[in-house]
């Protein structure tokens, strides 16, 4: 089975969504996800939506429910690139996933990561110090 | 003469109903002279006597929905869409049809004269075959209006939704005139594929040219900016007159979420102070 590939980019993780996101894709990519989290620690997780095209209420869902894992685990997600589209039809369905920062693009949601992490600056310095 | 059909009147008289009709028509359309030339009602009469005497001359019944009335059907179509243009009303375009009615009588009353049982039928397939062409113009008529209108409304919706841009990553949606779900679907689109084309970090909504704000308006306001939210835009509404802040609180609408402001210049200067600019004296 093909999965999404998660790529690691200094404390953050890019996820590139590629092709049409089919039940079991998402949730493998919900299991890949959140072992990946713990296993670099990660801070923020980039999710590039910009070549979907389709969206149901269940990858509506999916987005809302990574989002929520990511949290727990301490990082921060930001979904970018949504299509037009896609966001119509997820305000449509009655989905406009509050818990979840949006940027237009991952240069802007790379930006976004960044400033929060120097928001709390601090806390992450600890971290590194334990 | 036993037998005779229409077929046989017209093929009989065609030249002498011709005229008779152009100058029936010319008395009933005396006042719209200027509408349509003399040249024109002549070549469509002309026509649709030729189609008609063609079709009721090949047999068949007078049922002009069947197949071997397309031609009929084509010519009226094609007619009553010349005359929406021309700016003729539906019953003068009807006319055009109805008033061969007395020159086809006079000349069926003319060719079986002695059997009145035969001119009652033949007057009574005349009317009906006559009525409906008569209606069927109209009724396409109606349509070719219908479609105008559709097309002005297309037009009109492409016209009234631009998007502006005020600085780089600001974008105004200045809105003007009633907002209904159409046209709320096509603004939403609008601005989304702007905010995606101009790479916009905030996307100012302007309604100082909205007449009225119900509930349906409202919440077609908030998933606009619920949608733009999602694609990573910051979505500002301003314009908001007195009686419309006072219609949305009595009508128990929430914009918790969305920041508002009364003027567009007020919410342009947060979107700069947002972008981290600011405008100076030089």
């Amino acid at each position: 089975m093909d999965r999404i590939p998660i790529l690691r980019l200094g404390k953050f993780l890019l996820v590139t969504v590629q092709v049409d996101m089919h039940d079991r894709l998402a949730l493998a990519l919900q299991d890949d996800l959140t072992t990946e989290i713990v296993a670099h620690r990660a801070r923020g997780v980039l999710i590039d939506i910009s070549a979907v095209d389709v969206v149901d209420s269940f990858m509506g869902r999916m987005l809302a429910n990574i989002a929520g894992m990511s949290r727990i685990l301490d990082a921060e997600t930001v979904v970018v690139g949504m299509q037009p589209s896609v966001a119509i039809t997820l305000v449509e369905l009655g989905l406009s996933l509050p818990g979840i920062r949006t940027a237009l693009n991952v240069d802007r949601g790379m930006d976004l990561l960044r400033a929060s992490q120097e928001s709390e600056g601090p806390a992450s310095d600890n971290r590194a110090i334990q | 003469m036993a037998n005779c059909t229409i077929a046989d009147v017209i093929e009989q008289y065609e030249g002498d109903l011709l005229s008779d009709w152009i100058r029936r028509q010319q008395e009933s359309l005396a006042a719209r002279r200027d509408l349509i030339s003399e040249a024109e009602l002549r070549t469509d009469s002309r026509n649709l006597l030729s189609v008609l005497r063609e079709t009721v001359s090949r047999g068949g019944d007078l049922n002009v929905t069947h197949a071997e009335w397309a031609k009929a059907r084509d010519m009226l179509g094609d007619l009553s869409r010349r005359r929406v243009v021309q700016g003729f009303t539906p019953s003068e375009t009807a006319t055009f049809v109805f008033s061969l009615k007395q020159p086809l009588f006079d000349r069926i009353v003319n060719a079986s004269s002695n059997d009145p049982q035969a001119i009652a039928d033949l007057m009574w397939s005349a009317t009906l075959l006559l009525d409906s062409l008569g209606l069927y113009t109209v009724e396409f008529f109606q349509k070719s209006r219908e479609q105008l209108i559709t097309r002005q409304q297309q037009e009109m919706l492409e016209l009234s939704t631009p998007v502006v841009e005020l600085w780089n990553g600001i974008l105004a949606l200045p809105l003007i005139g009633t907002l209904d779900s159409n046209r709320t679907q096509v603004v939403m689109q609008n601005l989304l594929e702007a905010i995606v084309a101009k790479e916009t970090v905030i996307a100012i909504i302007d309604i100082t040219g909205v007449p009225t704000v119900d509930t349906l308006v409202a919440q077609h306001l908030l998933k606009t900016v619920a949608a733009a939210r999602l694609m990573g835009a910051e979505c500002l509404i301003s314009g908001i007159r007195p009686q419309i802040a006072q219609t949305i609180i009595h009508l128990g609408v929430d914009l918790g979420g969305v920041t508002t402001k009364a003027t567009l210049a007020d919410a342009f200067q947060i979107a700069m102070r947002k972008l981290g600019l600011a405008v100076t004296k030089a």
